[in-house]
């Protein structure tokens, strides 16, 4: 479809009252997602239903898979083929999920998922939300391998978060998870679409050199260009460990070069994929880490510890992985304490024990619901 | 005339009061599943195993105090009724070798989705290994438990919420899947459709089913008054439409033969089946007439290579 007959199709500048799962959709939409593969599961429903509407609208495509194993591989099947690809799904699915992000790592297919997360484990409470699937974003597929995982708190940052996944998929050649959850999903809230010429949009880099010196997983950098199935180069991918033609290979040198690399491209980008925001931080000292809608709540506990006379600060993070580990640290070097505030047992609280020295304790609450302030508040006086 | 189903249960005074699937759950008025549970539980023998796949009956009837399951039950995840069945049969025999005793029946019952879908592939597992256990697949055309979604087993031209009806697409465009089809295609002993408009036709089926020792699926067609979108009384005159208008066959196939058990000498008028139900309203416009004769022509294909398989008697 010509360019700007599909603009005047899309979500328009303006500000909008809309769900979290709308919002998210849309966001595909503007970053250029031309394909979504799904299998329904609440509570991320919302996002494949809107799609199956809007996609043929654009003149996209949108296809509703057997299961979420199958979706996983479309979406990896379409970005094989050079097109921006994306699926949504919820707990049971993700876990699904597992090993075709695993594959989409190796083979190096830049793709989109969303776990709109809900309480677990196991078929859990589909309708009510939970953050048990941090780890499993980043531990989930067996192997080696970094990714990339978003958490928004509301509906622009979910919208702002997905079109950020794009683009980060897109640069480094990886799956990026949106760790939304089912409150920030079903949410109604504000949303603001800036002008499109104000919203960054990455595409993939493409190699357009000789055939001859064409190498799929040249380790020249550590992203090589793409080249998708049709652009006149030879293809071969493998979820077998390979070399730089992408070709099966035994050899330590081959493996190691590729390993480090898949790690290597995340770890020394970290820093400028760190999205997190501080409020009340400069003199605080007891500092509230959290993500997700348990900031939401959190954010009204420090304020009502402040009225209370105690120096209470959050750091919400936006990017779980790679874990921001600077501000996290630097927190951890003013903070007397540290707490952690997550819908589950205690998983953030790990990567927040590695980097800091001052005492840390897990606010968690792991019971379907989103912790209420008073809950949070507590935690907070009981630290003092 | 019809051939019978072997007789079990000879009309509705032969229905035993007894009710293994009690009332009092959480599914909809004029829930087509929850007639269908009703019957196939009053048609089974003591004792028995219930394994549920997720889906409607599974998050609708078992939410205490309202379980309405009177039999040992097990729900499991979507995607493997079936081979958590295995898992019980082959545990049983164990026990029963154990205990000397006689053998529990085995009943897994999964939607469609759970069948069509994600589920095959357990359950053509199951079938393979031949495992001595009845499957139910109530089939309510679509993934009514999340909202409405398309699913395998929804037909060409329904509106769904993922294959909306609208300027472009004029509701779902592939076909359904011929479920007998490729469960006869794994030899099992005895595989059938039936109807909740044919009570005793599908509790004698499925008593039948639990007499064979071997792996035995019925298919049972069981409309969803939110999904199909009519009023909650229609729920088993839809269903009788559906088998009178020869949209959903009743037959079925043992060892491999076919036979129709509900003959029909004329058949009904699809659009009597169809403009009664929200999810087909668009196709009676004109523009989308080519879906309807598609629809009858598949009706009227699929009813002359019954007839051919049953009076030919191969084996299929």
């Amino acid at each position: 479809m010509d360019q700007k007959l599909e603009e005047l199709k899309l979500l328009k500048p303006g500000t909008y009252f809309m769900m979290g799962n709308i919002a998210c959709a849309e966001a595909a939409l503007i970053a250029g997602c031309e394909f979504y593969a799904g299998y329904p599961i609440t509570p991320s429903n919302e996002i494949a239903e809107h799609m199956s509407r809007r996609m043929p609208e654009l003149g996209r495509h949108f296809i509703q898979m057997e299961d979420e194993i199958a979706s996983a591989v479309a979406i990896l099947g379409a970005s094989a083929a050079g097109v921006k690809a994306m699926t949504a799904t919820s707990g049971p699915g993700f876990s699904l999920m597992m090993e075709s992000i695993g594959l989409a790592a190796m083979l190096e297919l830049p793709c989109v998922i969303v776990d709109v997360q809900r309480a677990g484990p196991s078929t859990g409470i589909p309708t009510f939300v939970g953050q048990g699937d941090v780890m499993q974003a980043r531990w989930g597929s067996h192997g080696d391998y970094e990714l990339v995982a978003y958490a928004p708190s509301s509906v622009q940052e979910f919208f702002d978060l997905t079109i950020e996944a794009f683009n980060t998929s897109e640069l480094l050649r990886i799956p990026v998870i949106v760790l939304a959850d089912e409150v920030v999903g079903h949410m109604y809230g504000k949303l603001v679409v800036p002008e499109y010429s104000k919203i960054n949009i990455v595409n993939r880099k493409k190699y357009t050199g000789p055939r001859e010196k064409y190498l799929p997983y040249s380790c020249e950098t550590l992203v090589p260009p793409f080249v998708a199935a049709g652009d006149g180069y030879r293809i071969h991918m493998t979820g077998l460990t390979h070399d730089e033609r992408g070709y099966p290979s035994l050899e330590i040198d081959d493996s190691r070069k590729l390993i480090e690399r898949l790690v290597m491209k995340v770890r020394k980008n970290a820093k400028n994929l760190w999205k997190y925001e501080s409020y009340f931080m400069d003199d605080a000292d007891v500092v509230v880490i959290t993500f997700g809608v348990t900031a939401r709540s959190s954010l009204e506990a420090v304020k009502r510890a402040r009225a209370e006379g105690i120096k209470a600060g959050m750091l919400k993070l936006l990017t779980i992985w790679p874990f921001p580990e600077d501000p996290v640290r630097i927190a951890g070097e003013y903070a007397k304490r540290i707490l952690v505030a997550e819908i589950n047992m205690g998983q953030l609280i790990h990567p927040v024990k590695e980097v800091v020295r001052c005492p840390v304790v897990g606010i968690n609450y792991p019971v379907g619901y989103a912790p209420p302030p008073e809950y949070i508040l507590d935690g907070i006086r009981a630290s003092v | 005339m019809s051939q019978q189903v072997e007789k079990f249960f000879n009309g509705v005074r032969d229905i035993p009061l007894e009710d293994y699937f009690t009332p009092g759950h959480r599914l909809c008025a004029g829930c087509g599943p929850a007639i269908a549970m009703k019957l196939i539980m009053k048609a089974i023998k003591m004792p028995t195993i219930v394994v549920n796949a997720t889906g409607c009956v599974e998050v609708s009837t078992s939410m205490f105090p309202y379980v309405s399951w009177r039999v040992p039950w097990v729900h499991v995840a979507f995607e493997n009724a079936a081979a958590v069945a295995s898992g019980i049969v082959e545990a049983l025999k164990i026990l029963n070798r154990k205990r000397g005793k006689q053998m529990h029946d085995v009943i897994a019952i999964a939607g469609d989705g759970g069948t069509f879908d994600i589920g095959l592939q357990a359950l053509s597992g199951a079938l393979e290994r031949n495992h001595k256990m009845l499957f139910i697949c109530y089939d309510n055309e679509a993934y009514m438990n999340t909202g409405v979604q398309r699913s395998g087993a929804t037909p060409t031209g329904a509106a769904t919420t993922t294959s909306p009806a609208g300027k472009i697409i004029p509701g779902k465009q592939e076909r359904k899947k011929d479920l007998i089809g490729i469960v006869v295609a794994h030899k099992i002993p005895y595989a059938a459709t039936a109807s909740i408009s044919h009570p005793i036709d599908l509790m004698n089926k499925v008593r039948k089913a639990l007499n064979i020792d071997g792996a035995t699926l019925i298919h049972v067609l069981t409309p969803c008054t939110l999904g199909w979108r009519y009023p909650p009384s229609q729920t088993v005159k839809i269903a009788r439409l559906a088998v009178e208008t020869g949209y959903f066959p009743i037959y079925e196939v043992e060892d491999g033969r076919v036979k129709i058990n509900i003959r029909l000498s004329k058949f009904k008028p699809i659009e009597e089946f169809i403009k009664i139900q929200g999810r087909f309203k668009h196709l009676l416009q004109p523009e989308n007439e080519r879906i309807l004769d598609y629809l009858k022509k598949q009706i009227e294909e699929n009813w002359s290579r019954l007839l051919k398989l049953e009076e030919t008697g191969i084996r299929i």
